[in-house]
């Protein structure tokens, strides 16, 4: 079988979500198309030879829906020959990107990809593409569906996390993407985005802050116990009537933060690499998606690193690092319990918590982030996994060459 | 014409006033069906002389909406006929609509469910501003849906967001608030008011359009995905689960009929409309709350507990004994009611405190805007305390509430008949004693009465009356009539220990803790009774009622026991063993501060951690086992009851069980849970529970026979 390699892997900064952050002002189809750009330019890429932009994208409607990642690769003047589109696998839309690049290349049948992924939330807010899932009431009666931040507390309920645990995650991840910025260890893949006259509209990720204390932490509002008080405990205890009632934790600052983004991956085969003149730093060995009990939702990530590793044959001690998305702190420490990996291995250089989670660029994002760092660290291999609405999780294994 | 009577006025316009005969209301029947064939075949085929539609009724309310013999009579047709019913009246109501001349709807009275569809495919609106009148749509409430375009037409005229609690809580305005919300375009204060209304809009709207068929028209607030309908469509679902715990399927949808009607066009959005009427028809809990909630409860109104042939007659004056938490609020419900009250305590500090209750009741409804301060005023001049026996002399009814103890109560009795004029009924208040034993203290036990009242009297709506030996009917019909003088429902029973209601019941607290005895998690035994339908677990029900209460029960029923040579309290001996331990602990329950829950500064509470320490928490048992084992368990202790006769109807012991002690609508009540599952599906399931966990729950042996008996006390289905 063909090995997938990555050649490179780039992303934007992350943009506070909101109408005053720093890309509210850059529309989606940019954002990713400048990326493109600056693909070609590192790598002094022939367009041509580009087979296909799979993007990945959590709300692919108005601008940032109809193919997306045809639409980028127009926009950055790629050849005609390169086609392109774009997938919704929700928060694993980025990462089924990466697989599925992967995976075809894997076959055979082709050979230069680029999968990514791109979400403008500050100007295509979660819930602008509808979906029966989170709106149809027959569907939603059907699933017992309830927020995702409730999920997250029904995880620390049920683990028995407390608002201190959680808010420690959070801070640990605030310091260490604080440490990761100063050191400037994403500096290598962080492409600035830039206007029309070449001045920098962003040039680092802005929504890391790193003056958070426990005791700030501790001053934030649970957010979802409003909703929980309107019904959807209710809806969450009728599956786990293992608890009368969920312990709200979550807050602004231990949830993944709302923000702006775009990422992009170069995947291709040994051969298309040698033509180009592209140096492999690693390659895709392996790729998992599983599905669980959607109530709960966030638990993928435990069970499709099984998987995962059962299909590679190896071991947890096997893998160097993760890349666990930080959704919300539960779903990491629930990480941490289920496969009992030691945190120090995962999310070194901080997560979505600190750095912000643009839902269907993020899963491009770590594999850059998990690179980055195995060559920073001379480590081995890493996994880069998310859990994703509806009960999925996805998990992607790279292996240094 | 029959069944409405058509009138041409000068000037071309038709009164149409349905009043269909022999029946006091307008329901919509396969009757109600022809007469508007007949109705818009003259209207269609007079259409070029006719400039407007005027449709009113001829009884008191307009249209009382689907007759529920019709519905019923369709569960047992299948969906097809369903289907089809609801299609034809759809195509009716929409040649109304259609017409091509201005429809006004003269809401005289009441106009509900189907009367409000009726009225919504007009195209103009006009109620008479009588707050008695009710507008609205119950049909959630009878586990179905608006299907003659009731939650398309009210979707596509007010939006969503304003239709959807209109749809889904089954709420009946009046016309004042009906106006507000815009189901009714304008009121009217008189009938000839309400025509002249009529008339001059005809005359200045002479070729009106729904707004759903003029261009452009897009429904007011968007779809349902709509930005602005997005984030209350995302909670939607779990707030009606919260209430319903998905055992009630109605509200759930409708909600997805509305808001599936914004996605698509007006025909194909009647026919989903339809489709799920068809649906909801067939499943079990609509037949369960049709024969129950309505036809049952119903009978239950027009007296078919209460013995024929005696005269109603109202009660004036009652006395009642013993102003604590019982005596307050029945005096409390009575003087609400119109009834003179004397209320009588020891001292007189008490008797008064006992008064105060009600001020504080009134003062809170005063607040709400539920009653005037006049009403307050006159509602607390009925009642007068007193410390005189003498004061209770020219009562009709004296009701003794004091202490649940056996020569207490029979003193009373004596020292208060000593005054009481002749043929006063004097009733007791009590949810243990039984009523013949304490009306050996009566110098006239055809007038003495048990009447179970439930706390806290002014929120429960039902009264369990118990006929001891002696009571005789005539004491019954009156004490019936009282019942249902103070708004309340009556069930009748005979006297057996605990009745009916508290002997069901109580076996529920028992098993729950059995459940926990046995080592089950008490968080699931808690959820699964709340699965189950009922409004809260065994346990959480034990810390409200109070353990050392339960347990003071007990103990007067186990000496009770010894001396009737009985065995009644064996059927919560673990329950009492369990108070006992809890008292012993400290734990009585909430009065306590604590008792299975620990209960939280902040109005929080949480379970016990020691109730794991001590039973354990952790054996395994199938969920279903835990839910049925709680819910069998009360539903074969009722059927037990209908062996021995304590309840002799269905009716008495469903209506019962739901009122008195939150037993799930859904399942139509004790006896109707039964029934729906199936009388052998129950039998095979009470005998897989008896074999695992115990003869308790082994129903009577002639079980089947007995129901079937009682069946022919059903209703008889009339389409």
């Amino acid at each position: 079988m063909t090995s997938a390699y990555v050649f490179d892997a780039i992303r934007t900064p992350r943009g506070k979500g909101k109408h005053d952050g720093s890309l509210h002002s850059v529309k989606p189809v940019r954002l990713i198309a400048d990326l493109l750009q600056a693909l070609e330019r590192r790598n002094r890429l022939d367009t041509a030879r580009v087979e296909d932009v799979i993007l990945g994208c959590g709300s692919p409607v108005g601008e940032q829906g109809a193919a997306i990642g045809k639409t980028a690769a127009l926009l950055a003047g790629w050849d005609d020959s390169v086609a392109g589109c774009q997938i919704d696998r929700f928060c694993g839309s980025g990462l089924e990107a990466v697989n599925m690049a992967a995976a075809r290349v894997m076959s055979g049948m082709e050979d230069l990809i680029v999968a990514g992924g791109v979400e403008s939330m500050s100007r295509v807010p979660m819930g602008a593409g509808g979906g029966a899932l989170f709106f149809d009431p027959e569907v939603m009666a059907k699933a017992n569906f309830v927020s995702q931040g409730v999920s997250a507390d029904l995880i620390a309920t049920l683990g028995g996390y407390s608002r201190e645990d959680v808010d420690g995650f959070a801070l640990r991840s605030q310091q260490k993407a604080s440490a990761a910025q100063r050191q400037g260890r994403f500096d290598g893949s962080l492409i600035a985005v830039r206007d029309a006259s070449g001045q920098i509209v962003l040039d680092r990720d802005e929504f890391v802050k790193p003056k958070t204390t426990m005791e700030t932490l501790a001053g934030l509002k649970p957010s979802f116990a409003k909703l929980g008080e309107m019904g959807m405990d209710a809806v969450a205890i009728a599956k786990y009537p293992q608890t009368l009632s969920i312990r709200h934790v979550h807050t602004a600052g231990n949830s993944s933060g709302v923000v702006d983004g775009a990422s992009a991956v170069l995947i291709g085969s040994e051969a298309a690499g040698r033509d180009l003149g592209l140096v492999p730093r690693a390659r895709i060995s392996a790729m998992a998606i599983v599905s669980t009990e959607p109530t709960i939702m966030l638990t993928g990530p435990g069970p499709a690193v099984r998987k995962l590793l059962a299909k590679s044959g190896l071991s947890i001690d096997d893998i160097d690092l993760f890349e666990v998305n930080e959704a919300f702190a539960s779903v990491v420490l629930r990480f941490l319990d289920d496969l009992h990996v030691p945190e120090e291995k995962v999310n070194v250089n901080g997560g979505a918590i600190a750095l912000g989670h643009p839902i269907g660029a993020t899963g491009g994002m770590l594999i850059g982030t998990i690179i980055d760092e195995l060559e920073r660290q001379n480590l081995q291999r890493g996994v880069c996994t998310l859990c994703i609405g509806g009960g999925m999780g996805i998990a992607t294994l790279v292996e240094r060459v | 014409m029959e069944n409405a009577n058509y009138e041409t006025l000068e000037g071309g316009t038709v009164v149409i006033t349905i009043d269909m005969a022999g029946a006091p209301l307008n329901v919509m029947n396969d009757a109600f069906g022809d007469m508007l064939d007949t109705v818009l075949a003259r209207l269609e085929a007079e259409r070029d002389s006719i400039t407007g539609v005027i449709i009113t009724s001829g009884k008191a309310s307009f249209v009382a909406g689907g007759d529920v013999n019709k519905i019923l009579a369709l569960t047992q047709g299948g969906a097809e006929a369903g289907f089809a019913f609801v299609q034809a009246l759809k195509a009716r109501l929409r040649r109304i609509e259609s017409f091509g001349r201005p429809v006004v709807a003269s809401i005289n009275g009441s106009a509900l469910g189907g009367g409000l569809e009726l009225a919504l495919a007009c195209h103009h609106r006009i109620a008479i501003d009588d707050a008695k009148s009710q507008i609205g749509f119950p049909e959630v409430g009878l586990g179905i849906l608006p299907a003659a375009g009731g939650v398309v037409r009210t979707v596509r005229m007010l939006g969503l967001m304003k239709a959807l609690p209109l749809l889904t809580e089954g709420r009946r305005l009046a016309p004042q608030d009906a106006l507000q919300q815009g189901l009714v375009d304008e009121l009217a204060s008189s009938r000839e008011d309400m025509l002249a209304k009529a008339k001059a809009w005809i005359a200045t709207n002479p070729s009106p359009r729904q707004p759903w068929e003029v261009k452009g028209y897009s429904i007011p607030g968007g779809n349902m995905f709509a930005p602005e309908n997005i984030g209350a469509m995302s909670v939607f679902p779990s707030m009606i689960f919260k209430k319903t715990r998905g055992l009630l399927p109605a509200a759930e949808r409708i909600l997805a009929v509305a808001s599936e009607s914004t996605q698509v066009g007006f025909d194909a959005a009647m026919l989903i409309e339809s489709r799920t009427f068809a649906e909801l028809l067939m499943t079990p809990v609509t037949e369960n709350l049709i024969r129950t909630m309505f036809l049952q409860m119903n009978e239950i109104t027009a007296g078919e507990s209460r013995p024929k042939g005696f005269e109603k007659q109202k009660v004036r004056k009652v006395g009642i004994l013993g102003a604590g938490m019982m005596g307050r609020g029945i005096a409390y419900s009575c003087a609400c009611a119109g009834i003179d009250v004397v209320l009588k305590d020891i001292s007189l500090v008490s008797a008064e405190a006992g008064k105060a209750y009600s001020r504080d009741l009134l003062d809170k409804a005063v607040k709400r805007g539920r009653k005037t301060k006049e009403d307050r005023e006159a509602i607390l001049a009925r009642i007068q305390p007193t410390i005189l026996m003498e004061d209770l002399s020219d009562c009709d009814l004296v009701i003794e509430a004091v202490f649940e103890d056996v020569p207490l109560k029979k003193g009373i009795v004596r020292e208060v008949e000593a005054v009481l004029k002749t043929g006063t009924i004097v009733a007791t208040n009590t949810s243990t004693l039984p009523i013949s034993l304490l009306a050996e203290a009566s110098a006239n036990p055809t007038n003495f009465v048990g009447l179970h009242f439930f706390s806290p009297v002014d929120k429960m709506h039902i009264v369990e009356i118990i006929c001891g030996k002696g009571t005789s009917e005539e004491t019954l019909a009156r004490v019936y009539n009282f019942v249902q003088q103070i708004k309340k429902t009556p069930i009748v029973v005979h006297d057996s220990r605990g009745f009916f209601t508290s002997r069901v019941f109580s076996v529920f607290a028992d098993e729950g803790d059995r459940l926990l005895k046995d080592g089950v998690d008490p968080a699931i035994i808690e959820n699964a009774a709340r699965d189950a339908g009922m409004p809260v677990g065994p346990l959480a029900v034990q810390d409200e009622v109070m353990m050392d209460m339960l347990l003071r029960s007990y103990k007067t029923n186990r000496v009770l026991d010894q001396e009737l040579g009985d065995s009644y309290s064996e059927t919560y001996a673990v329950c009492a063993e369990l108070c006992e331990l809890m008292c012993d602990c400290g734990r009585a329950g909430r009065g306590a501060g604590a008792g299975f829950y620990d209960y939280l500064p902040d109005d929080g509470k949480q379970l016990w951690p020691g109730l794991t320490e001590m039973f354990g928490g952790d054996k395994a048992m199938d969920y279903a086992d835990v839910r049925d084992r709680m819910m069998y368990r009360m539903v074969v202790e009722a059927a037990r009851c209908l062996q021995e006769n304590v309840v002799t109807s269905e009716r008495d012991g469903n209506i019962g069980s739901i009122l008195a002690f939150g037993f799930p609508s859904y399942s139509g009540g004790v006896f109707q849970f039964i029934r729906s599952m199936g009388i052998d599906a129950f039998l095979a399931r009470c005998e897989t529970l008896a074999s695992a966990y115990g003869q308790r729950f082994s129903p009577p042996e002639e079980l089947a026979e007995r129901l079937a008996r009682s069946n022919t006390a059903l209703i008889a289905i009339n389409p």
